[in-house]
């Protein structure tokens, strides 16, 4: 089963730089997932994106800023376990590095699903 | 915490952590059946407190504690470990568990999983103890899973891991990564169980799934966790490379009858793109170690090939028809030359492929896919009728019901 795991941030949260060390702690925790032979790839997202919106057959691009959105999604990882329940126990020792934070874990459908 | 709650938390620990757990155990015991019994001691008693007490903040270390605990216990209790304690005694006289810290933090604990796997798929054991030893300890399966996934007994299963132990622990295979001469044929041993594992999930030869996924992505995980462990062996980037490309297919590979798609029908936008990719950086991983391409790395390419054909007929097939002659005379067999005269066909023409097919006659009478791409190769050349006799005697030699319908289909085309 493949996982979508994302952070969310909330924009009106302070935004305070990521400290050095818990770049050296996540390093450490993405390859032990590499290690591990659950993550399938990773990355950071740029904070709100160019938001695109299709209406009555033209796409057009919106421009923000985007008040309503609560949540902007900072960061992912796109891994492949047995159940679900690995899943969480990976996401779970991810925030126990990162400290408070939320975040979604949505399985993304393949064959066999 | 529900029991039910509380057993799937265990099992997705367990999953994420047994192989490190015992092979640090093992490292300590110097007897892999003993770190795998420790072990499963540990896990059991997960199961019947953290229903009650709820699960540790880090559970890994929590089995590990309790597993290490364990260990010493037996240890000290049992005489028949006299031999370990005599080994081991000088630590023991001041037992505590910050004397066995200091002997699991010497070195990495990936060493530990490496040896582990070299020892669970020691040559000394006939393969399907091979192939059950690995999934038990270092993927983590439980003996039903491993059962259900081979269509065996589990107390087959069982018998075959309990034997298993006893084999190493008679023939004194020691706990280490071999050097030297051994190494490549004791790798050998470990990428053919991967391999093995994978195919059966793939190709499965017995039942009504065509695609046992279950047993791929648990190999490939594997081969990934193998790739982390070994970095410098290209043979393990092959076999990495052949399986994610081979995996990318899945999809593609079944219809919605549940009947199997053959490669020329495949709808290529299922293929997976991020497994390809995958694939090719791997064998792209292999080919820059430098060493001239071994087998795996060889059918890696082959299956890379077809990921980068656009389509069926762009395929290159005089490349893939290349490769199979390199992979021929790297591990020359049947099956292979059977593959080879596909390539041949396509590259060169029918009666090219035919002319390699008719020399196998003899090898591979008995084996499905001989008639079957004997039958491709006549249908290719206008032979109807022959075509149809060799679909039907194919049918009649498959164990696969999925591939047996697909085949008689054929057998009754006009």
């Amino acid at each position: 089963m493949r996982f979508m795991m994302m952070t969310t941030a909330d924009p009106s949260a302070p935004q305070t730089p990521p400290d050095p060390e818990m770049f050296a702690q996540m390093g450490a925790f993405i390859e032990e997932m590499s290690r591990a032979g659950v993550l399938l790839a990773t990355g950071g997202l740029e904070p709100g994106g160019t938001r695109i919106r299709s209406k009555g057959g033209k796409a057009e691009v919106v421009d923000g800023p985007f008040t309503e959105a609560k949540e902007v999604v900072v960061g992912f990882a796109l891994i492949e376990t047995g159940s679900r329940e690995e899943a969480i126990e990976l996401s779970k020792r991810f925030w126990s590095i990162v400290g408070d934070g939320a975040g979604v874990i949505q399985q993304v459908f393949g064959p066999g699903d | 915490m529900s029991a039910n709650e509380a057993r799937r938390r265990v099992e997705a620990v367990w999953r994420l952590e047994s192989a490190r757990i015992i092979a640090g155990l093992a490292r300590l015991v110097r007897d892999v059946g003993l770190a795998e019994e420790l072990a499963q001691d540990a896990l059991v008693q997960a199961l019947e407190q953290w229903p009650e007490t709820g699960v540790p903040d880090n559970p890994g270390a929590w089995l590990t504690a309790v597993a290490r605990r364990r260990g010493i216990d037996r240890i000290r209790r049992e005489q028949t470990y006299a031999r370990k304690l005599t080994e081991i005694g000088h630590r023991l006289e001041t037992a505590d568990d910050t004397a066995f810290d200091g002997v699991l933090d010497e070195e990495p604990i990936e060493d530990d999983v490496l040896r582990l796997v070299f020892t669970a798929c020691h040559p000394v054991l006939p393969v399907p103890s091979r192939v059950a030893l690995t999934l038990r300890m270092i993927g983590g399966l439980a003996t039903d899973e491993i059962a259900r996934a081979f269509l065996v007994p589990e107390a087959t299963v069982a018998q075959r891991i309990v034997r298993a132990k006893k084999a190493l622990a008679a023939a004194g295979v020691p706990f280490e990564t071999p050097v030297g001469a051994d190494r490549a044929a004791r790798l050998a041993s470990v990428l053919e169980v991967l391999y093995l594992v994978f195919n059966e999930g793939y190709a499965a030869t017995a039942g009504d799934d065509l695609v046992r996924a279950d047993l791929c992505r648990e190999a490939l995980r594997l081969g990934r966790v193998l790739a982390g462990l070994a970095p410098g062996e290209p043979e393990v980037h092959g076999l990495v490379a052949l399986m994610e490309v081979q995996a990318a297919r899945t999809r593609a590979r079944t219809g919605p009858d549940g009947r199997p798609v053959p490669l020329a029908e495949q709808n290529r936008g299922q293929w997976d793109r991020l497994l390809i990719r995958r694939g090719v950086a791997a064998l792209l991983r292999a080919r820059g170690l430098g060493a001239a391409p071994g087998p795996y790395v060889l059918q890696a390419a082959i299956a890379v090939t077809h990921a980068q054909a656009p389509s069926f007929a762009e395929t290159d097939w005089t490349a893939i028809a290349g490769l199979y002659e390199l992979l021929v005379r790297e591990a020359p067999s049947p099956v292979v030359e059977l593959n080879r005269a596909v390539a041949v066909g396509m590259a060169h023409g029918p009666e090219r492929g035919l002319e390699i097919v008719d020399g196998l006659a003899a090898d591979l009478a008995g084996y499905h896919l001989l008639p079957s791409v004997r039958g491709d190769l006549l249908a290719r050349l206008g032979r109807h009728d022959e075509a149809r006799a060799e679909f039907a005697r194919a049918a009649e030699l498959t164990r696969n019901q999925a591939e047996r319908r697909l085949l008689l289909d054929r057998a009754d085309a006009p």
